[in-house]
């Protein structure tokens, strides 16, 4: 019989790392994200699949024992909210210059600065674009559920030991905290030391043997010539990224006049506001990014051939809307609609934005 | 007159111990990091650990230290060796963990991350260099600078007023539960070293038996960065350091901590 649970998406993330055998997570606590830290030390995996959980001393140590395990060739993973990931950047950076799988959970909350505790989506550019210093990406996943907060544990880390990467889970302070049923199909237990060993022996710290010269982790290279290769490396490896992994959700689009982009918790609410249309006589069609990045840009520059508008809904003051026209690149008109500050549109809202739009 | 050497294994006096690289070291001459290199790979091949130890270097001097030992490396952001070191560990208990820093890494910018680890009482092994200055980037001021010392960030000296006092992380870590060893040691004297060794041996034996943080200073000197000889350096360091950074054992616990 599947397993289900009503829990928070805090907790679901917690209950999937235990559950996608996952070998560490380092956390510090921050609104709106604390309950995973707090659900793995209730649940004491190290007693059960011996994952190991340390809470830290600050986001800034969070990521650099990210980066330690991580070396070892071991799932692990952290969480925080906006600023705490804000502290987390330089570790992203070497993570990702150190090529390192792991997973980064940012439950967003509002801001600049302090900010609020009330849900945003005011970190799409800082997870997308300007992480931290360097040429660098990482895999963005965006939930739109507690479901997929608990299943994108698992893509998140199948998606990071694929491509050496990290992996950010991008959700907000709405889906975090709101309680919805999750299906617990999803189970596998932690690799062996023998497994470990066969993914990761040839670039991880596993200890140096006689079958090998010694691995070494790091970014650094004064040598520019090689130091341009490795980037271009780097930037070769996203390109491959970019070509297989784009993954969206679409509902009512093939006969759409108007398409509203929107992720995580927005497109929740807009997958109302888009009924609301139909139920009027609108043709509108909703296109859910699950990835951003990867950003499916290719099946935005295809739907801007035939439709007459996009709206794109966020919780911020329009960030993901840049790279919806981009994709458009001017062919038909681009709207943004947003609330800041932890207030929240409804689908009324989103609703009235198309009708005063789409004419 | 014509000497012809025997090499037989009675008469040999020295060896370089394999796990040292053939890479010539980008250390100034007359700087303590290769003895310090040499010891730490003399104490891992001794205890017959090469498989088993993962080293963790910082940024600084040392930031290259996985050029010269033939283990597996991890190379930290600056200041967070004890961080990356502590997931190290915990993920693979049946490791040898330490990390090699120095006074600017350990003692400014990763003051919160040394400081936990020590707390956690990780069983990990920290080495600590200390030359009271800067040296990578050009010699500038560190936390550990001397009073009236000058670097190129207080050309007029260290003064107490602007810049704070030079202070002592050993003696503060000796203080937490979750350490088990502190001591202060240094290698400008071939005696000096084989007690540093004997320093470093007992602090990889305490992480392996999982006793709590070991953390062994080795107060150096940098005679680039103090602008001196090398041998005018290691005498301002017996003069000037030692009398501030006393040697020897700060704390060695003779009762394993409390679970």
């Amino acid at each position: 019989m599947e397993e289900i649970k009503l829990i928070k998406g805090n907790e679901a993330v917690a209950e999937g790392a235990i559950r996608s055998g996952c070998d560490g997570y380092f956390g510090y606590p921050i609104t709106p994200q604390s309950e995973v830290l707090e659900t793995l030390m209730e649940l004491r995996p190290w007693e059960s699949t011996g994952m190991v959980v340390v809470q830290a001393e600050s986001e800034v140590s969070s990521i650099n024992m990210v980066y330690g395990g991580a070396a070892c060739g071991k799932r692990v993973m952290t969480s925080s909210s906006s600023p705490g990931v804000s502290l987390m950047a330089e570790g992203l950076s070497y993570l990702a210059g150190a090529e390192l799988p792991c997973l980064v959970v940012n439950v967003q909350r509002g801001g600049p600065g302090l900010g609020t505790i009330q849900p945003s989506q005011a970190d799409y550019f800082q997870a997308v674009k300007g992480t931290a210093h360097g040429d660098f990406k990482m895999i963005v996943l965006a939930p739109n559920s507690v479901q997929e907060m608990y299943d994108h544990v698992f893509d998140g880390f199948d998606l990071a030991f694929k491509y050496r990467i990290p992996v950010m889970m991008l959700s907000d302070g709405i889906i975090g905290q709101m309680m919805e049923k999750v299906v617990m199909t999803r189970q596998r237990p932690r690799w062996t030391k023998e497994e470990v060993s066969q993914i990761s022996d040839s670039w991880a710290t596993l200890g140096k043997h006689a079958g090998r010269e010694k691995n070494v982790i790091t970014s650094l290279e004064l040598d520019s010539q090689i130091m341009e290769k490795r980037n271009e490396h780097l930037q070769a490896k996203y390109r491959k990224i970019e070509a297989a992994e784009v993954r969206f959700e679409e509902s009512q689009m093939e006969d759409a006049e108007y398409v509203v982009v929107a992720f995580g918790s927005s497109a929740r609410i807009a997958s109302e506001a888009v009924s609301m249309a139909r139920a009027a006589g609108m043709k509108v069609g909703l296109l859910r990014p699950i990835t951003l990045w990867p950003f499916p840009t290719k099946r935005i520059e295809e739907l801007a051939g035939r439709v007459k508008g996009f709206l794109v809904p966020e919780l911020n003051a329009g960030q993901m809307v840049e790279d919806v026209r981009l994709a458009v690149n001017g062919k038909v008109p681009v709207w943004h609609y947003g609330r800041m500050g932890g207030m929240i549109y409804s689908p009324e809202d989103i609703f009235n934005e198309l009708k005063n739009n789409a004419r | 007159m014509s000497f012809q050497v025997e090499i037989t294994p009675e008469n040999k006096v020295y060896g370089k111990t394999p796990l040292l690289t053939d890479n010539v070291m980008h250390y100034c001459p007359g700087c303590s990091h290769g003895t310090i290199h040499k010891l730490v790979a003399e104490v891992i091949e001794e205890m017959g650990l090469q498989d088993k130890t993962i080293g963790v270097s910082p940024v600084g001097c040392s930031v290259f230290a996985y050029n010269y030992i033939h283990i597996d490396w991890i190379q930290a952001a600056h200041g967070r060796a004890c961080a990356v070191a502590t997931a190290a560990k915990r993920l693979t208990p049946e490791k040898m963990v330490f990390t090699y820093q120095g006074d600017g890494d350990l003692s400014a910018i990763g003051t919160a991350e040394s400081i936990h680890a020590c707390n956690r009482g990780e069983n990990i092994v920290v080495i600590y260099v200390n030359n009271a200055i800067y040296g990578m980037t050009g010699g500038q001021m560190a936390p550990t600078t001397l009073l009236g010392m000058k670097t190129a960030t207080s050309p007029a000296g260290r003064e107490a007023a602007i810049h704070g006092y030079p202070y002592k992380i050993a003696e503060i870590v000796s203080m937490l539960d979750g350490v088990c060893y502190v001591t202060r040691q240094s290698v400008q004297s071939p005696a000096a070293a084989r007690k540093a060794k004997k320093a470093l041996r007992q602090a990889f034996e305490n992480a392996m038996a999982g006793k709590g943080l070991s953390f062994v200073e080795m107060v150096s000197s940098c005679n680039s960065g103090w602008k001196q000889s090398p041998v005018d350096a290691n005498k301002w360091m017996e003069e000037n350091m030692f009398p501030f950074y006393k040697l020897g054992d700060i704390k060695v616990a003779t009762e394993p901590k409390e679970a």
